[in-house]
């Protein structure tokens, strides 16, 4: 293949990827109510629109809220299970190992809606109580965080540990000086993979999220149903802010590793 | 006696995760098949099994979520394998970057994604709705090409370049290189690619009705069902797409290698 072939290529693929998203981009800065129509005039008001409307501002403060404390617990319980079964015998290791891959390869409609069947349904839990959502998100994340934390036990020292003990530290020292300071960058990566997942989450949310309450995904779903232009251009706003977040933390995480190298080298 | 309260300490970190696991993860599935095979009152039946393989709709909605899924993971393959065979194999410096190129909208709600990609359609072809089988695949692969490009990303530039070297200098052209030792090196991730594509697909109704496409795939029968209350429908149809993920994770299970499973975010 000729270079030129090459960059031809990988330009088409990246122009299907990114010009729905740039277009938006440039629209939403302008005061056209319909992506194609003629702009007439630069405009922040869809911006603006998207930080003063109290039903928009509350639906992503939600879904932010949300995501963190989920991925928080999520990042804990998934943690402390890893380290337990690296230590654990053959047979409950790879039961645990089996258990944790069921949410991943299930879809989540199932995921969502067993969850919906077992607590809203059977045990009666009200949803209002937030409680079936906390766990259905934390069940979409958890394994997650669980796969990430692997890897990084295995590439461990397992002498550290014992040395640990054997220099006068309690295994409780051991584990939280030792151990869990090396698999930082595994929990560290764990966590941010959890937020995204509960960030872009849309049917666990909807089969167990109380009737009021909106998160992003379902919110934009149910908005596109409506009529209101307002919403809908103010929502082409949250859609490049979005971009631009993640532009920036993915540039982020690129350069502070490497400019962290280069101070120590 | 200390080394076994120390060693016991450590493997009881994980009783927390596997209660949660089984309690949330376990349980909920035991409760589908119950809910699958009872009616309203709670009896044991077998109407949801019947009423769900002798409908003429369900089995039609089965098969058009088949063709959606099998038509959406082909484009999505025909798009992801030069993609990620030019990423991993040629010499462009700085791989990574490029790679996440392409991975990067990932990460953007995909809602939003498919509001946007609906906005392009909308001028493109006028009326959105008289196109909703194409549209439908469209968003799948606006929607799901990364979880494509990245196995193969992976597969791929493991390959073991001496291999192909050999290949050559024992007079195979270009083409046979890659149909005789390329492609069937890179079929672990060609599988994998397939069924983080392919399972979605057949569920994730929300792009068909953003899109303006009024058929029903699997995912919708569940949320046609949770609408209407009847939990024991719901859970036939939720029975049937376990079967079908069990069936695709044994089958996958024996092809793909262990790195690039699971791959829904490992980019991180």
């Amino acid at each position: 293949m000729k270079t030129a072939l090459k960059i031809f290529w990988l330009s088409l693929v990246l122009a299907f990827i990114y010009i729905p998203v740039l277009v938006l981009a440039v629209y939403s800065f302008t005061d056209a109510t319909m992506v194609g129509a003629g702009i007439s005039g630069f405009s922040f008001e869809n911006y603006i629109n998207l930080f003063k409307n109290e039903e928009l501002r509350d639906m992503i403060f939600n879904t932010l809220i949300l995501a963190v404390v989920c991925a928080a617990i999520s990042t804990v319980l998934a943690t402390f299970g890893a380290i337990g079964a690296f230590y654990s015998k053959k047979l409950p290791k790879t039961l645990l190992n089996t258990a944790n891959q069921i949410p991943v390869v299930n879809a989540d409609i199932v995921t969502g809606f067993s969850v919906c069947i077992l607590l809203i349904v059977l045990m009666r839990i009200n949803k209002d109580s937030f409680i079936p959502l906390g766990i259905g998100h934390v069940i979409l994340t958890a394994p997650f965080v669980y796969l990430s934390i692997l890897p990084k036990l295995k590439q461990m020292d397992n002498s550290l540990y014992e040395a640990a003990l054997d220099l006068g530290a309690t295994p409780a020292q051991a584990l939280f000086k030792v151990v869990i300071p090396q698999l930082i960058p595994g929990i560290l990566s764990g966590f941010m993979l959890a937020v995204t997942l509960s960030l872009d989450d849309y049917f666990i949310t909807t089969y167990t999220k109380p009737s009021t309450f909106d998160t992003i995904s379902t919110y934009v779903v149910n908005a596109t149903k409506g009529s209101q232009t307002e919403i809908k251009t103010a929502l082409w706003a949250l859609s490049t802010l979005i971009f631009l977040i993640v532009i920036i933390i993915v540039v982020l995480m690129n350069i502070l590793p490497k400019a962290k190298k280069g101070a120590e080298k | 006696m200390t080394d076994f309260k120390i060693s016991f300490s450590r493997k009881q970190l994980c009783i927390p995760y596997a209660v949660f696991l089984i309690l949330f993860v376990i349980a909920p599935l035991v409760v589908i098949v119950y809910y699958a095979f009872t009616n309203g009152q709670g009896q044991f039946s077998f109407a949801n099994f019947t009423n769900f393989f002798t409908s003429t709709n369900a089995l039609g909605t089965l098969l058009y979520s088949f063709a959606l899924a099998a038509v959406t993971s082909l484009v999505c393959l025909v798009i992801a394998y030069p993609t990620a065979y030019i990423l991993a194999r040629s010499g462009f410096k700085r791989k990574y970057v490029l790679l996440m190129l392409f991975i990067l909208p990932m990460w953007i709600n995909f809602t939003l994604r498919i509001t946007a990609l609906k906005e392009i359609l909308s001028v493109l072809e006028g009326n959105i709705s008289a196109y909703p089988f194409l549209n439908s695949v469209i968003g799948m692969t606006y929607d799901f090409l990364p979880f494509m490009i990245l196995p193969l990303y992976t597969s791929l530039l493991k390959l073991d370049n001496s291999l192909l070297e050999a290949a050559s200098d024992l007079g195979a052209n270009k083409l046979t290189v890659f149909l005789r030792v390329t492609l069937p090196l890179s079929v672990p991730g060609i599988i994998s690619g397939i069924t983080m594509v392919l399972l979605p697909s057949m569920t994730n109704y929300v792009v068909l009705d953003m899109l303006y496409n009024s058929t029903y795939i699997m995912g919708s029968l569940i949320g046609s069902y949770f609408s209407a209350y009847d939990w024991h429908g719901g859970s036939m149809i939720s029975l049937v797409l376990l079967v079908i993920i069990l069936i695709v994770t044994l089958i996958t299970n024996r092809f793909s290698d262990k790195d690039t499973a699971g791959n829904r975010g490992t980019m991180l």
